[in-house]
């Protein structure tokens, strides 16, 4: 620290001569750049051109192994063809039908829940301390540990069910995860289980964010505690709900160890997301050029929806 | 503490680099047989080539199972760092061996007579080109009835020999209240199951023109509808909590008495005796009613890649130990399988190995010997995994009719092609 200083305070002519001076100040100009070129140098050749990779196969006919010849659009003509297959639904109309219910629901659900839960916790009740913790604390729990506890929980022959039968509510029907038309729907009641208190947490902090000296002016020009969220708060949370949307939307598209852990893959293939087609067509199906596709489709599905959202929200801000 | 870590490193490459000079007395093995009783197996051929002088050196594979093990070994072959050998399944030996990187075996094969000891079909993936690539460990076969003795005897069953036989002992278990079929609600074993039904409701013929030559005649015939129409009638024997179930846990309810019987491969033998259970007397073995004299087959294989010269003689030295008559006995017996020579003899197996090994033998003599189609042994993975899929989807109701499955399968199948 010492240094630093004296070496910015005194450019002295003992420290050295004009030229020594200007290496040192250009290096520490430099400094951030050279800290911040390896990660950078990483993210440009794992991210982008490993996304470019699978662009490029994507339009090969590569198999077990890449191959390296260009071949045509046929893994994309397949994908569109099964796009259409509802009766009986191909496995890739299942993905893209169950992403749809998945990440409509589950993100829907966990900026509600975890809205909800943050404004109850605000109301400075006694043990927040303790309170917080508990909500917050299935996120620390892996997408496997959650999936499997759901699964023992869920199972009709081993859990909810069989406990109530045995406690004398024999009419007491719950087989959504060994159902193929409900088993997308206990994903996402795992799912949200495990990320809302984390979406309350972040709500939370939005909360204590806002001035009180607004939420006071409001109540004396007689706002109702209903007007006060709905006009004033949930509005200066803006920024929080972006920051919670793109949390939950990458979670909802890389969730494929939940459904594997939950339900590994359903009954028939019913609980598939497009991760879990991806997975199954490059590594088990040796069909890598319809897996590269299928991952192309779901990057691009991805940019269509939060490339338009972080324009607009991001847009707005300076102003 | 700086130096002599250096000095030990200096030391230990220096070691490293003589040792590089002879024979690496190491085999690299890449296996997913890491549960108890696998492992045990395992152990035998560890022994025996550690009597010859030679160490064995696991590659990790992170979280287990095949996948893992398949994803690994592409990264490694990816990377040029080829293990000396690898457990590998049916097609996927094929794959590798077109792609240039497998070894040559055929020295030892010459010299230990592999060529007549092996069943013809199971060269079919472990000869690539006129070339020896993998060395077969065992011999699988899945049109098995695993029934539980207490609970035949309780309903007064005998070994059903037809398929109308079958359902009609499925009757007596369900009038008896137990659960008359275990199976586990995942597409693989739900078409590990469709397999034996084909099988015995087409008969031999009809199974190899269907399931291995993929013949589109065979796949859209009345005969494959029946055999749907029959699948549809033995899932109706199940209990409602299917899906899903691990193949074990459908093996135990059979052990418990819970189920009367579960239709799987040879491998739920394992489970049998990890319980202490005895064929004859705790359990009965019979071949899939109207499949006897024939057997579906999948195989354990070691692929041996093309490793550096100096690897070579320990690679042999594997391959040798693999097909010696000795471990193929002691392993299999452990492993629920049986030996992938068919002149080993089979003092030391049960009853259910007995009939295994004989079955074996008479079926590659009269030619009814056929790959399975669920285990990736009929077709290559894209083709088995569409089946699988409509199988499942059958199973599970996405799929109404024997018709529109019949139509599906021909679609996925051309599709996968």
């Amino acid at each position: 620290m010492s240094t630093v200083a004296e070496t910015n305070i005194k450019p002295t002519p003992e420290h050295g001569t004009r030229p020594g001076a200007s290496i040192r100040s250009r290096l520490q100009d430099a400094l951030p750049k050279i800290v911040l070129a390896p990660s950078f140098a990483i993210t440009v050749v794992f991210v982008y051109g490993f996304i470019l990779w699978t662009v490029y196969l994507s339009f090969t006919n590569s198999k077990t192994f890449p191959s390296y010849a260009i071949t045509g659009s046929r893994a994309y003509q397949r994908l569109w063809r099964w796009t259409f297959e509802s009766d009986p639904p191909s496995s890739w109309y299942t993905s893209i039908t169950n992403m749809g219910i998945f990440g409509f629901l589950y993100i829907f659900i966990c900026l509600a829940l975890g809205l909800f839960l943050a404004i109850l916790l605000d109301q400075k009740i006694r043990g927040e301390g303790m309170l917080r913790p508990i909500y917050l604390y299935p996120m620390a729990l892996s997408f496997i540990v959650t999936g499997v506890a759901w699964k023992w929980f869920l199972d009709p022959g081993l859990g909810l069910e069989q406990t109530l039968h045995q406690w004398g509510w024999t009419s007491f029907h719950f087989d959504w995860i060994k159902n193929k038309d409900f088993v997308i729907y206990t994903v996402v009641i795992a799912g949200v289980w495990q990320a809302s208190g984390f979406i309350m947490a972040m709500f939370l902090a939005g909360l204590r964010g806002i001035d009180g000296e607004i939420m006071k002016a409001a109540q004396i020009d007689g706002a109702t505690t209903f007007q006060l969220y709905r006009r004033i708060v949930i509005p200066l949370l803006r920024p929080v709900f972006l920051s919670a949307f793109i949390v939950l939307a990458h979670l909802a598209i890389k969730s494929y160890d939940l459904v594997v852990a939950l339900t590994s893959g359903g009954p028939g293939g019913s609980a598939w997301l497009p991760s879990n087609f991806m997975y199954e067509y490059t590594f088990k199906r040796n069909e890598m050029a319809v897996g590269s596709a299928s991952a192309v489709i779901m990057l691009m599905t991805i940019t269509a929806i939060i490339v338009p959202y972080l324009y607009s929200e991001l847009r707005e801000r300076p102003r | 503490m700086l130096r002599k870590l250096l000095i030990g490193t200096a030391l230990g490459s220096g070691l490293a680099f003589a040792a590089h000079a002879q024979d690496v007395k190491e085999v690299e093995m890449l296996h997913w047989w890491t549960s108890g009783g696998e492992a045990a197996a395992l152990n035998v051929l560890k022994e025996d080539l550690a009597k010859q002088g030679f160490a064995w050196k696991d590659v990790p594979v992170a979280g287990g199972g095949g996948d893992a093990a398949m994803t690994a070994l592409k990264a490694m072959v990816a990377a040029g760092n080829y293990p000396t050998a690898s457990q590998m399944l049916g097609y996927t030996v094929l794959d590798y061996a077109e792609a240039g990187v497998m070894g040559d075996l055929t020295e030892t094969a010459v010299k230990e007579g592999w060529d007549k000891s092996v069943p013809a079909a199971l060269q079919k993936f472990s000869v690539y080109d006129g070339k020896w690539v993998a060395a077969p460990v065992n011999v699988h076969s899945v049109n098995w009835l695993w029934i539980n003795k207490a609970v035949m005897d309780k309903i007064g069953g005998t070994e059903p020999k037809t398929f109308d036989d079958f359902v009609a002992l499925l009757d007596k278990a369900k009038a008896a209240g137990v659960i008359p079929l275990a199976l586990g609600g995942q597409n693989w074993q739900e078409a590990t199951m469709f397999d034996s039904v084909v099988l015995s409701t087409g008969g031999p013929e009809f199974y190899k023109k269907a399931f291995n030559d993929l013949d589109e005649e065979s796949l859209k015939s009345d005969t494959m509808k029946k055999s749907f129409d029959n699948l549809a009638k033995l899932v109706t024997y199940v209990d409602p909590n299917f899906s899903g179930r691990d193949w074990n846990l459908a093996t135990a309810m059979v052990i418990k008495g819970d189920a009367l019987v579960q239709v799987m491969g040879d491998w739920a033998k394992g489970e049998f005796n990890a319980a202490k259970k005895t064929p004859g007397t705790d359990f009965l073995c019979y071949r899939f009613p109207g499949t006897d004299g024939s057997v579906v087959y999948n195989s354990d294989m070691f692929g041996m890649f093309d490793v550096p010269d100096d690897r070579k003689a320990a690679q042999a030295a594997l391959a040798t130990a693999t097909l010696s008559k000795s471990f193929q006995s002691a392993f299999n017996v452990v492993k629920g399988s049986v030996p992938a020579r068919t002149d080993v003899p089979d003092t030391d197996f049960d009853a259910c190995g007995k009939k295994g090994i004989a079955d074996l033998k008479a079926a590659n003599e009269g030619g009814t010997l056929f790959g399975s189609l669920a285990q990736g042994y009929g077709a290559p993975p894209a083709v088995a995994n569409a089946y699988k899929d409509v199988v499942s989807k059958f199973v599970h109701g996405q799929i109404k009719t024997s018709d529109e499955a019949v139509t599906e399968l021909v679609n996925a199948i051309e599709d996968a092609k």
